[in-house]
């Protein structure tokens, strides 16, 4: 099956890798260089002083500054947003590329399409939101998500276990199911499209060839499409964390 | 008295579920951006802002659509 490729090396043992797991390692590879060669090139501009940027380096500080200003010191501000910069730079870039794969030529396959990685990514934002709330607020932070002030004391009875599952249970569930949902679904639309192509031009006689060229403009409407789900989905994991660790470090009103 | 077929169906009903699952979160992206698009034409200098709180929205209203998605996964 499409999202089950058969194993190629280490069968048996628990790294064995398949054809999405080789994506996920060609991804790493590909952003730890990239990432790389952007420090190396901020570290050569900050020594030569040199103030005009090379292309590459604009490049480098447009992303890594988008995920600073427009995410991080949007929510949380500048001392807070600063602190959970690392983790959020990482999940961004993390999602970004393994989505973009989705609509790379050759590869044709989004890695997060998989529950495993949303979950690990997830897992590290549940984390890290009940951290900062504990650091915070030490036990008042369970007390105030579970307990809201402004609630009338019997109201506590419906109001506590709602908000448990929705804090503790949903978000991390919602964070993963969003993010790999959206790639299924996406991939699946692009099979759709791109397999019909196929059959109508190919397996198909005379008129209905014509189809062929309905379905791959479609299936080319929707690659399009894909870019801007990758980034948004990109965008929106990033944002939810942060609005999560806001929350956590809200205090008390 | 004798039961005869008068329309059949077959496949699964999991894609009905799935139809009704993306109704509610239809109506809710709908309205998030709609009234998105009133404020920002009210108040173009909160643009930014309101599109931030308009992703979030979304975010959540479509998560439930999604989840209607994973259901036949789950309990295939």
């Amino acid at each position: 099956m499409e999202f089950y490729p058969e194993i190629i090396a280490f069968e048996g043992t628990p790294f064995a890798l398949n054809r999405i797991m080789l994506i996920r390692l060609l991804v790493v590879s590909v952003l730890l260089i990239l990432f790389y060669l952007w420090t190396r090139s901020f570290q050569k501009a900050s020594r030569n002083q040199t103030f005009v940027p090379t292309k590459f380096q604009l490049m480098g500080e447009i992303s890594l500054n988008f995920v600073r200003t427009g995410i991080a010191h949007g929510q949380l501000g500048k001392v807070d947003g600063d602190r959970f910069l690392p983790l959020l730079t990482t999940i961004f870039f993390t999602v970004l590329g393994m989505n973009i794969t989705g609509i790379i030529p050759g590869i044709n396959m989004p890695a997060t399409a998989l529950i495993g990685l949303p979950i690990v990514l997830a897992a590290a934002s549940y984390v890290t939101f009940i951290y900062a709330g504990m650091k915070k607020h030490g036990m008042g932070f369970f007390k105030n998500s579970l307990f809201p002030s402004g609630v009338p004391p019997y109201l506590y009875i419906m109001v506590t276990p709602i908000e448990f599952l929705s804090t503790f249970i949903l978000r991390p569930v919602t964070l993963a199911l969003r993010l790999t949902m959206n790639m299924v679904a996406g991939h699946l639309l692009l099979v759709l499209c791109f397999s019909a192509t196929q059959f109508f031009v190919f397996y198909s006689d005379g008129f209905f060839a014509l189809f062929g060229l309905g379905t791959f403009v479609f299936g080319f409407a929707f690659t399009l499409f894909e870019i801007l789900v990758s980034f948004l989905q990109a965008y929106v994991f990033t944002l939810l964390t942060t609005v999560y660790i806001q929350l956590a470090l809200a205090d008390e009103h | 008295m004798d039961i005869t077929n008068v329309a059949e169906l077959s496949g699964n009903i999991a894609v009905v579920g799935y139809g009704l699952a993306a109704i509610g979160p239809g109506i809710g992206v709908g309205l998030v951006v709609s009234k998105t698009i009133e404020s920002i034409a009210r108040q173009p200098e909160l643009a930014s802002k309101l599109q931030v709180t308009m992703w979030l929205g979304i975010a959540f209203t479509e998560a439930l659509a999604l989840i209607g998605l994973a259901t036949p996964f789950i309990f295939a």
